[in-house]
């Protein structure tokens, strides 16, 4: 089958879509966006979570179909979903303009940034106090926490610790006893908080 | 470079010049960060190639069976399907793998020997093409009776796991279902129990614990035009992977190149192959690249785990607290094949008595052949089965002895010097009395932290928003716990590392490039070499090549080892570089000043600078466009075998040490378990990136937690059938399950390793368990033998 949806502000057309492939299979496989892990594919680790028309969702546990005419946003599409939210945007999700959409790609090959730091590269709030803060190691369970936790902060911008255990407990990790997460999202909070 | 008359690679203590910007002991941040928070960092599971296929595993469905028939027809003649093999489809006479024995089959040979065995691999266009061919290739199974304990294992009649064993430990393990035995005897035992007070015995059943890394077992494997494979791929050793595939392939060495793609956790379940192999077979069988990712359920099944053991304990103390004798015997059981058996065989023994000061030991640790699940490496390997025990029995004997349970060990703590039961004297800091000390002083977190003004916040309470107490029936209890790890790889083995060091200028910049066979596997050693540079080169920019096969061995990503080895590899070769440069620089400009060759030159901030802070020469004048590049093994000083009789021996290279406390609340109606603290003082030797320090300490602390109260793989005792192959079933600590961990480091140097670093990996990850089981016994006045501890533990209703 045919599958029409809206990726991170583009529209995206899968085609030979099998009934049973799910949204992450054809986010990974199709459409070239590996950002979503799959780790658990039963909806218990929470590495594929994505939004799906603002909701976050683990995206291996929505079959393909089920995705037709929606919206979504993965962690690739983080930081301009992000940026339009800052920007007035309501929901973040109201797509991208013609222009910005045509410098959108992947890997920003075309920009100057440091890997390290995130300098020169453009990063949601989110992501880069899980740098800052040391939340990433093998960064496995990163995409889906990220957007868990920026879904968190859109709704709860001053979140308690029970607050963000709570928001945040559909998603593994296994590296990092999720203290540098915690700080992680403190820091955005701490800095969304200032900037307003 | 080393000082005069030592060997080259001897690990020099000086750091040179003042603090580089972005060197070591700064908490500098991953090079890989920015890939990784923007999902474009490839892992494994990421590689995707042109034109690929997708293989699939055949697994048994059974423990143990003869192998009667395979019938492969209807896959093979499935659309979309291009190959389908099994064992008599391997090119080459040799057909197995392993670590240390090669007694792991590639593909199953007229026999399984475990549930999940793989039997026939499949290559179709669509991985779900592929699952359904495998679906339909039919294996008539003639069944076995299973080994699944010490018991059935040894019993006289008992069916042996492997026929006709060659390997070396055949001749000194008493019954050819253990894979090795490491007696260690010191002092006399049974004399020194005669001077005991007070004496205490315990058993111990330590339940089978998963990796659980949430990056699947995955990669791809391209064929080349030369006959040869590019294998890109998930692992802990590229090296180790490489000698172990290349002669099932009858390929050269050379011929099999392999990259480390994006690794997503490891934790000892990457140390033995998984897909390598298969992926690689059905690449060359096919003509077309072969992409493998395991499902969870599949993952399951796909790696070893740790070995579940039984522990035997007896020990003694005279009225004033000091230890007298340990008695132990440790039964580990190894599954089906030897993976690391050995030489967690070696640790557990080695490590069995844990951080204390005893003169009469016996121990005794074996590991079985079984026809479980097989067991290998994990975090903490062999020392984390161990530490579970001896610190219940030091609780129990503190209690005898009546004394505080934190005292009683600092009056028996080891300190430098002490020795071993190997013999082996501990000949660094080891700062087992401190750490306890600092770890009981920590401030505790207050008690009934649920209540607010508006009543109970459930989410802070054991059961959580089940909603199962406001309170009632919930028991405060706190718990102590303090182990040791060997870190490196011991017992005269070659633990050795190789670093290849560039430095060259780009655009007007010197540039140090750092290429090595390490694995990377989340752990940070990318950004401490990067660190090492900048402190050995004085340059700011470092850039971390690619790691492959095309530089030498970088060892293992275990072991806690990395940091020390390749770290120092890294350093030693940097050093070399700075030799050459500087030799360049008296070649081009010494005639212009006399310090070229009377001074201490350094490199600082892209200048040749004296140990006086005069600039010589700016790095990109004296390179003048050429690129000083060495490679060079490092090695840290040799171990020792153990010997097999008396396990006396100079076996391990470096230790170290973690105390946890924990604080638990225990709704003891329920027999739901909250850890509301888990807090952690450990010795590091020198933090070289003190932020990937601390996060070391609280993921090791947190798996530690893991099997405390919740993580287990069940196997059927009667089938030895794994039950619970999946997150839905295996449980590890979610946020919400892992409480705070406060941390608080100490660095004393161990002077023998390269800035006096320890590694840091492992240790948490042992003590962290004994102290949480300790605070649950106090919060429940339970004995509790065995862990993890499950609420019909605590309720009485197992």
């Amino acid at each position: 089958m045919r599958v029409n949806f809206t990726v991170n502000g583009r529209p995206q057309q899968a085609d030979d879509v099998w009934e049973g492939e799910s949204l992450l299979y054809v986010l990974r496989e199709r459409l070239g966006l590996p950002g979503s892990k799959n780790a658990c594919e039963q909806g218990e680790c929470g590495s594929c979570t994505v939004r799906l028309d603002g909701v976050p969702v683990c995206s291996c546990l929505v079959a393909a179909g089920q995705v037709e005419g929606r919206e979504v946003v993965t962690v690739e599409g983080l930081a301009d979903f992000a940026r339009q939210r800052a920007e007035g945007c309501g929901t973040g999700a109201c797509g991208t303009s013609l222009q910005d959409a045509q410098l959108w790609e992947a890997r920003p090959s075309h920009r100057a940034s440091d890997s390290q730091t995130g300098e020169g590269t453009e990063l949601s709030p989110i992501q880069q106090a899980f740098i800052d803060a040391g939340a990433v190691q093998c960064g496995f369970c990163t995409p889906g926490l990220l957007v868990a936790a920026d879904e968190m902060l859109e709704n709860n911008p001053n979140p308690t610790d029970a607050d963000i255990r709570e928001a945040l407990s559909g998603n593994l990790c296994r590296c990092t006893g999720y203290e540098k997460i915690m700080d992680a999202v403190r820091l955005a909070a701490a800095r969304q908080g200032e900037a307003v | 470079m080393p000082e005069n008359g030592a060997p080259l690679g001897t690990p020099t203590k000086v750091t040179q010049g003042t603090p580089t910007k972005g060197g070591i002991g700064e908490s500098t941040l991953r090079p890989d960060g920015v890939l990784k928070v923007t999902g474009e960092f490839a892992y494994s599971s990421d590689m995707w190639h042109e034109d690929m296929l997708w293989g699939q595993i055949l697994r048994s469905t059974v423990a143990h069976a003869e192998i009667v028939s395979i019938d492969t027809g209807e896959a093979l003649a499935t659309p979309g399907v291009y190959a389908v093999m099994t064992y008599d489809d391997l090119p080459t006479d040799v057909k197995n793998y392993g670590l240390e024995i090669r007694d792991t089959p590639v593909l199953a040979h007229g026999k399984v020997r475990h549930h999940g065995e793989p039997v026939a691999i499949v290559a179709a266009d669509h991985p779900e093409t592929a699952r359904r061919a495998a679906a339909k290739i039919k294996v008539e199974y003639r069944e076995l009776p299973v080994i699944t304990d010490e018991a059935s294992a040894t019993a006289p009649d008992a069916v042996l796991v492997h026929e006709n064993r060659t390997d070396h430990h055949i001749g000194h393990v008493p019954h050819p279902n253990i894979v090795h035995r490491q007696p260690i005897v010191r002092g006399d035992a049974d004399e020194a129990a005669k001077r005991a007070d007070f004496v205490v015995k315990g058993e111990y059943t330590f339940g089978m614990q998963d990796q659980a890394f949430l990056g699947p077992e995955s990669g791809l494997a391209v064929p080349a035009e030369d006959g040869g494979v590019d294998l890109y791929i998930a692992t802990q050793w590229l090296h180790s992977d490489l000698r172990q595939i290349a002669p099932v392939l009858g390929l050269p060495e050379d011929k099999v190149r392999m990259t480390l793609s994006g690794v997503g956790g490891a934790f000892g379940g990457r140390e033995d192959l998984s897909m390598q192999i298969h992926a690689c077979l059905l690449a060359l069988r096919t003509g077309k690249p072969v992409k493998i990712v395991y499902n969870r359920f599949e993952s399951f099944f796909g790696h070893v785990h740790r070995h579940p053991a039984k522990l035997y304990y007896e020990h003694g103390a005279t009225r004033d607290g000091k230890l007298t004798h340990v008695k132990c015997r440790i039964v580990l059981d190894g599954g089906a094949y030897a993976s690391a058996s050995p030489a967690v065989v070696g640790n557990a023994s080695s490590l069995g008595i844990g951080p204390y000061v005893v003169d009469d030991v016996d121990i005794e640790a074996i590991a079985l052949y079984t026809n479980n699940p097989p067991c290998g490496a994990m975090r903490g390997f062999g020392a984390v089965q161990a530490c579970f025990a001896y610190e219940a029995q030091m609780d129990k004997l503190a209690d005898e002895v009546g004394m505080d349970r934190v005292e009683f060990r600092r009056l028996n703590a080891m300190t430098q010097g002490t020795l071993l039961p190997t013999g082996q004297p501990v000949d660094s800091p080891a700062p087992v009395a401190e750490l306890l000390r600092r770890v009981k002083a920590m401030p505790m977190p207050p008690e009934r932290q649920w209540e607010s003004s508006e009543g109970a916040d459930v989410r802070q309470l054991p059961g959580g928003l089940s909603n199962t107490t406001h309170g009632e029936g919930v028991v405060r209890g706190v718990g102590y716990a303090v182990g040791i790890k060997n870190v490196g790889f011991s017992e005269g083995f070659d633990d050795y590392s190789t670093a290849r060091v560039r430095m060259e200028v780009v655009g007007g910049e010197p540039v140090a490039v750092v290429h090595t066979a390490m694995a990377e596997v989340g752990q940070g050693g990318v950004t401490v070499h990067a660190q090492i540079a900048r402190t050995e080169l004085g340059v700011t920019q470092v850039t971390i090549h690619p790691a492959d096969t095309q530089v030498g061995s970088a060892g293992s990503t275990s072991a806690s080892r990395q940091t020390y080895v390749t770290g120092g590899a890294v350093k030693n070769a940097c050093e070399l570089v700075r030799e050459k440069v500087l030799e360049m620089g008296r070649r081009r400009f010494g005639t212009y000043h006399p310090a070229w060759a009377t001074a201490e030159l350094l490199l600082e901030g892209g200048k040749v600078v004296t140990d006086g802070g005069e600039v010589l020469a700016g790095l990109a004048d004296v390179l003048e466009g050429e690129a000083v590049e060495v490679e060079a093994e490092w090695r840290h000083r040799p171990t020792e075998p153990f010997d097999l009789r008396t396990g006396q021996g100079n076996g391990h290279v470096q230790y170290s040490f973690a105390a946890h406390r924990a604080v638990v609340e225990v709704d003891t109606e329920l027999g739901l378990v909250k850890v509301i603290e888990l807090a952690c003082a450990q010795d590091v030797g020198k933090a070289l990136n003190p932020l990937s320090v601390v996060g070391q300490i609280q993921g090791g602390t947190t798996q530690g937690l893991g099997v405390a109260v919740m993580e287990e793989i069940i196997v059927d005792p009667v089938t030895a059938k794994v039950k619970n192959p999946s997150f839905t079933d295996y449980l590890i600590p979610t946020i919400l399950d892992t409480p705070t961990i406060p941390v608080d480091v100490l660095e004393l140097a161990d002077d023998h390793a390269p800035y006096g670093l320890r590694g840091v990996g492992e240790a948490p990850t042992l003590s962290s368990t004994p102290a949480v089981l300790a605070a649950i016994r106090n919060a429940t006045g339970l004995e509790l033998n065995r862990t993890p501890v499950r609420p019909e533990h605590l309720t009485g209703t197992a």
